[in-house]
């Protein structure tokens, strides 16, 4: 194809010469690109923020109007068995609570660049297809910690006091595991689910089983057969484990996986990732179907 | 291009959903410099067909190159070489126009500092500079598109996929993205458009492939494909249903061709070669005759005619029955689109 005059006038770069003879891409190897186009797609996540700060607002407000309203309104008549302060039970799981909830941005996002025909677009690209979602994920793991920040803040604002750095390190990361694999829930999700509003339904699902943890309450306080249920929930493993590092009241519990806690906040993440991951990419190859 | 003058060449190509055939050995030819259009209902396979060219959907058969390139096995080097615009390729509706511009010419692997000064250039190109900082969910539809379309010009593709470029525009964001398109094209863009609208195809494309149910069913020049349908007609309605017998022999008389008539709308009609002339030898007659004539003229058929002569069937009843092909899932994806917009602020 010719007859395309230089456009841009740019030359003497480093690039081999674009398709119709103006200057195209510049040359590197395969990864340098996968990492380049990956950090392009999180800048373009977190400028999405930068644009729309009142997004944060919006994802922190359920778990903050949930601690004020567990916090203060019910705080009076809720028990930590084996003692504590209830508020100081209940910030941990505000946190935990954030990251399980993230899924649902993860999805909605991806619900949304694919049926506004965003991916497509990417896909349409030479860029790497890989960048695609691993930008979603590094950009999601970067927001987890913005919030984590926001509500740590909130929390020693309502004296909430962690005690130990590495107790504090190790919480932290456990609470980013946690969210690292509902990354692929959400992705899977979002691929799944026809369009952005049924994404929004997503919460009406995650709300009873964010509830039916240990949360808000520690299960052997609830009937047996749901304490169990509580119990054995992936993320009252993360809750207690968090409790247990920030040095804050664990709530007792003396089930096996109660008592495990910290190799279960480990686990679970690693379990949910092994069953997401597969169909999550599936559902991403068979968009070329 | 080593396209051998031809900068998309499909062969039978196939694509499968389930039992459905979206495309059912398809082929197409697409000169060097040219825009071509593809034209067909709803459901036709026209987008099935775009996305195998534009690499975003394998084929099950068949063969395509694109600038030369066979996109089943070099797909990363055919997307270096093109650009897709439409439906189903959008831009980021929270970015302003020059992020997305920005944003899309470091991943076409440009480096930071010549994506902005791209940017910078197709904002003006694409007369955009003066919204340049808004968010594009502020745009009009034209608007839209046309950052839609400088974000497919950021390497100066040597093709351009035009999905239904102007679907959902009114008729000035149509108008303006006509206009864009042109420049390209005098610019030395091949185009491959794919439209529903006649009127598109006829303005813009020199080359034009029907196709109907996952096949080419003509391939034509838009005036090569009028004459199929039989060029020009005279075409007279009569005030009197009782006249319509003297009017068709006096149409007769001057058509190369055997006069037909409609009882119900009073109409006579029959091919001419001699536009003017019969015309007036018509009218004058009739009126010498005391035929009372409520319309007279001559039509060129409308590439409407083409189709219904070509398929048997009309592009309005066809657009009404979407899932011919992989469409359903593609007309569901325009209503959520529109749904989408909604909300796009709170995604």
């Amino acid at each position: 194809m010719s007859g395309v005059t230089g456009m841009t006038g740019m030359s003497g770069t480093s690039g081999v010469d674009g398709p119709s003879g103006v200057d195209g891409p510049i040359e590197h190897g395969r990864a340098y690109w996968v990492l380049a186009d990956c950090w392009n797609i999180v800048r373009r996540g977190l400028t999405h923020y930068q644009r729309q700060p009142i997004n944060i607002a919006w994802q922190l407000g359920f778990p903050i109007l949930s601690v004020l309203l567990y916090g203060y309104v019910f705080g009076s008549a809720m028990k930590v068995p084996g003692g504590g302060d209830y508020r100081d039970f209940l910030m941990p799981g505000m946190f935990v609570m954030t990251m399980a909830f993230g899924f649902i941005n993860t999805a909605t996002i991806v619900v949304y660049d694919s049926t506004k025909g965003v991916i497509d677009r990417f896909r349409s690209m030479p860029m790497s297809p890989s960048a695609i979602v691993a930008g979603r994920g590094v950009t999601d793991l970067v927001v987890a910690c913005a919030e984590l920040t926001i509500l740590m803040l909130t929390a020693l604002a309502m004296g909430w006091r962690p005690d130990g750095v590495l107790g504090f390190l190790g919480a932290f990361g456990l609470l980013l595991w946690l969210r690292f694999a509902l990354i692929w829930l959400g992705v899977w999700l979002g691929l799944l689910v026809p369009n952005p509003e049924a994404a929004g339904g997503l919460f009406a699902v995650a709300f009873p089983l964010t509830m039916i943890s240990s949360i808000f309450v520690a299960p052997q306080l609830m009937p047996d057969w749901l304490g169990f249920v509580a119990a054995w929930n992936p993320i009252s493993s993360t809750a207690a484990a968090t409790r247990e590092l920030f040095g804050t009241p664990v709530g007792g519990g003396d089930t096996w996986i109660e008592q495990h806690a910290l190799l279960m906040a480990g686990v679970w993440p690693l379990i949910l990732t092994l069953v997401f991951v597969p169909p999550a990419v599936r559902r991403f190859q068979k968009l070329s179907r | 291009m080593s396209g051998n003058g031809y900068a998309v060449r499909a062969e039978g190509l196939e694509k499968r959903y389930g039992e459905k055939r979206a495309l059912d050995g398809f082929d197409l030819a697409v000169r060097e410099g040219t825009v071509h259009g593809l034209l067909g209902p709803n459901g036709a396979g026209k987008t099935t067909a775009v996305r195998i060219l534009a690499t975003l959907v394998r084929l099950d058969g068949g063969s395509a190159r694109v600038a030369g390139l066979d996109v089943a096995s070099r797909p990363r080097e055919v997307r270096a070489r093109i650009g897709l615009t439409g439906q189903y390729a959008a831009v980021d509706e929270v970015l302003t126009g020059r992020q997305n511009l920005e944003m899309f010419g470091r991943l076409f692997h440009l480096g930071g500092r010549r994506a902005r000064r791209r940017a910078t250039e197709l904002l003006e190109q694409f007369d955009l500079t003066e919204a340049a900082d808004k968010g594009v969910g502020e745009y009009s539809g034209g608007m839209r598109r046309r950052l839609d379309l400088a974000a497919s010009m950021i390497l100066t593709p040597a093709v351009l996929f035009l999905d239904e470029p102007t679907t959902g525009l009114d008729p000035r964001g149509r108008g303006e993205v006509w206009q864009s398109v042109r420049a390209l094209v005098a610019r030395g863009t091949t185009v491959l458009l794919t439209t529903q609208y006649l009127e598109e195809a006829d303005k813009l494309a020199s080359h034009i492939t029907v196709i109907d149910q996952g096949r080419a069913i003509a391939d034509d020049t838009p005036d090569g494909l009028k004459n199929t349908v039989g060029g020009d007609r005279i075409e007279v309605v009569v005030a009197e249903r009782a006249d319509i017998a003297r009017a068709v022999k006096v149409v007769a008389r001057v058509s190369d061709g055997e006069p037909e008539s409609d009882e119900t709308e009073s109409r006579v009609h029959a091919p001419v070669t001699d536009r003017v002339a019969a015309l007036t030898e018509v009218a004058r007659t009739l009126q010498d005759e005391g035929v009372r004539v409520e319309d007279i003229g001559l039509r060129r058929p409308s590439l409407d005619d083409v189709f219904l002569r070509l398929t048997g069937h009309r592009t309005v009843g066809a657009t009404d029955t979407v899932g011919a092909t992989g469409a359903a899932d593609v007309a569901g994806a325009v209503d959520q689109e529109g749904a989408a917009r909604e909300k796009g602020a709170a995604a």
